[in-house]
């Protein structure tokens, strides 16, 4: 129930400040490209479910196709990749890009 | 516990490595490189008590992935030996499938009741009380136990009102469901043999990521490598295992060297239309009631320890049987790859001659990243052969029932009964009925070894949810069985 709340606060708290700023949504890729989607990638597709939950409309996930990022050194020991907004997250967990967003959202805030 | 952890992250970066290493000039070489490529001086380490350790079960890791049992290695052979051996074998079928890797399970405390430091040493002692066996003492005015004397009872954690007492559980010990592993004395996990049914929930469930296959990847991709005709024949639960559609997954098979692809579904549906017949006789003759025979890890379970059971499991092979069968009889030469959702095909894989090697879906996306193929870069090549909607569906639980009631028809009188995933509670309801010799309101038993059937095989690279969504837009593009 807390959680529930908090949510809600964080949510209504960020909605006026876009409206009031026209803050730009955060766009969440997470790259399905083969490599991603075999190093785990594929667990992170409910964070498509969470994030629009947790933030409503400040944040829009979704799939892509290989981003490219493996193939830089061909490092697809740090896949999966997912991108928020300009940065990239590297060995991509629901946490940590969750925590990645978070920290989006309370510097457009400043 | 989640699937994806790092355990897994790890496991799959070895394989890749490994096939990486095999496209490269120098195999043994590179091979030897692993751990230390993995883990190069001043890294961080991050899980173990220093970077040798993680080298050495880095070590482990790659002896695994190149197909060798981790109990029989030595350490005084180098690993590029290892690297070269395997591929010089020429036999590769052999049991055991499974190896633990005894550096990495050091991890764990055995299984016990243990007093933590949340005792308050209070003066009712409701544990020493509780206590039959006369296994606590208290001692500097706090309790503890006698494992000697503990028969793991629990009642003392029940009556401690500070929740002060706990079991330290061990995963592998709680996720296998026939008691085939446990800790020794010191305090490694060994498996036996005589018991394990090879459904590799062990593999799943350690944290330490301890336990492992030992994989044929080497052996597959000499076959390819030697330009043989080598045949994938896939399961019906790859659907949604990789991203991309089932055609685009066909493309990228025959871009890794596969000569041809064929959808074991097809053997799914003379599973289906036999098992009907078996069926229906079985019943005429009235017998109570018949289960499946699809799933290896069930058939080794039966054997192993239902043997009663075995006259009532379904005489029908498996989808698998008839794909291979079929395959060999237009192809003799060819050589046959299964490619699997999990371990215990390997022992169907094992016991037939019309199958050659077995692959997992990691081994398979290890190999796809490891020869640098996008399955999303590649065109659609679709089945010659068409599977019916039915047989596609062989994959999930209740699949195979609800395949054989629609081919049944209007005269049903199947009444099924879907045990979704063998586990104590399961297992425990499949000795009553066998003792009973009868199933209460049903007549037909589908067996399946893994939760969610073959989605939730521990080399499944999708969660269940996920891929189930991929796999129903497949079914409605298929036709029903006529």
């Amino acid at each position: 129930m807390l959680a529930l709340l908090e949510d809600k606060y964080i949510k209504s708290e960020a909605t006026i400040y876009v409206k009031e700023n026209f803050m730009e949504k955060i766009e969440v890729k997470i790259c399905l490209g083969t490599s991603c989607f075999v190093m785990g990638a594929a667990h992170l597709q409910e964070l498509a479910e969470i994030a629009p939950q947790k933030y409503g409309d400040l944040v829009s996930v979704s799939g892509s196709p290989c981003l490219s990022l493996c193939t830089i050194d061909w490092e697809y020991s740090r896949a999966p990749y997912v991108k928020v907004a300009d940065e990239v997250v590297y060995e991509a967990t629901v946490e940590k890009v969750l925590e990645v967003i978070e920290k989006k959202l309370d510097n457009a805030k400043k | 516990m989640q699937k994806n952890n790092q355990t897994t992250h790890l496991k799959r970066e070895v394989l890749i490595r490994i096939v990486k290493a095999f496209n490269s000039d120098n195999f043994t070489e590179q091979i030897r490189l692993i751990p230390l490529k993995m883990r190069p001086k001043g890294t961080d380490v991050s899980y173990r008590c220093c970077i040798h350790k993680e080298r050495a079960i880095l070590r482990d890791r790659v002896i695994a992935g190149l197909g060798f049992s981790i109990e029989d290695s030595k350490e005084e052979i180098p690993l590029s030996d290892y690297a070269e051996k395997s591929r010089k074998r020429t036999q590769l079928k052999t049991e055991p499938f499974l190896t633990i890797l005894d550096e990495a399970c050091k991890g764990c405390t055995p299984r016990q009741i243990y007093v933590t430091d949340l005792c308050q040493g209070c003066v009712a002692r409701p544990c020493k009380n509780s206590c039959k066996f006369g296994a606590i003492e208290i001692i500097n005015g706090k309790s503890v136990i006698d494992p000697s004397k503990c028969k793991n009872c629990k009642m003392c954690i029940m009556a401690c009102p500070y929740n002060a007492i706990v079991k330290i559980k061990v995963p592998c010990e709680d996720a296998c469901p026939v008691d085939a592993i446990s800790k020794d004395e010191t305090g490694t996990a060994k498996i036996n043999f005589e018991k394990c049914i090879t459904c590799g929930k062990c593999i799943t469930y350690c944290p330490f990521g301890a336990v492992h296959e030992k994989s044929q990847l080497i052996d597959i991709l000499e076959q390819l490598k030697n330009n043989k005709k080598v045949a994938a024949m896939i399961a019906p639960s790859i659907v949604g295992q990789f991203p991309g559609n089932i055609n685009q997954l066909k493309s990228a098979l025959l871009k890794l060297g596969f000569y041809k692809v064929y959808e074991v579904a097809q053997g799914a549906d003379i599973t289906i239309k036999n098992e009907v017949e078996e069926f229906e006789e079985k019943m005429e003759n009235d017998e109570n009631f018949m289960t499946t025979s699809c799933c290896a890890g069930y058939n080794e379970f039966v054997k192993k320890h239902i043997p009663e059971l075995k006259s009532f499991v379904s005489k029908t092979e498996t989808p698998l049987y008839y794909t291979a069968e079929m395959v060999k009889k237009c192809y003799p030469e060819i050589v046959t790859v299964f490619i699997s959702p999990c371990t215990a095909k390997k022992i169907e894989g094992f016991k037939n001659s019309n199958i050659d090697f077995i692959l997992n879906y990691e081994e398979l996306g290890a190999l796809f990243v490891g020869k640098k193929i996008d399955i999303l870069d590649c065109s659609e090549n679709s089945f010659e052969k068409k599977s019916s909607k039915q047989a596609r569906n062989f994959g999930i639980s209740g699949g195979v029932a609800n395949a054989l009631k629609f081919k049944i028809g209007k005269s049903n009188k199947m009444l099924p009964h879907c045990i979704n995933g063998l586990n104590k509670d399961t297992i425990k309801e499949l000795k009553k009925i066998t003792k009973d010799k009868k199933l209460e309101n049903g007549n037909f038993i589908e067996v399946m070894c893994c939760e969610g059937g073959c989605l939730g095989g521990n080399s499944t690279l999708n969660p269940s949810k996920n891929a189930l969504k991929t796999l129903n837009e497949y079914l409605e593009q298929s036709d029903d069985i006529d």
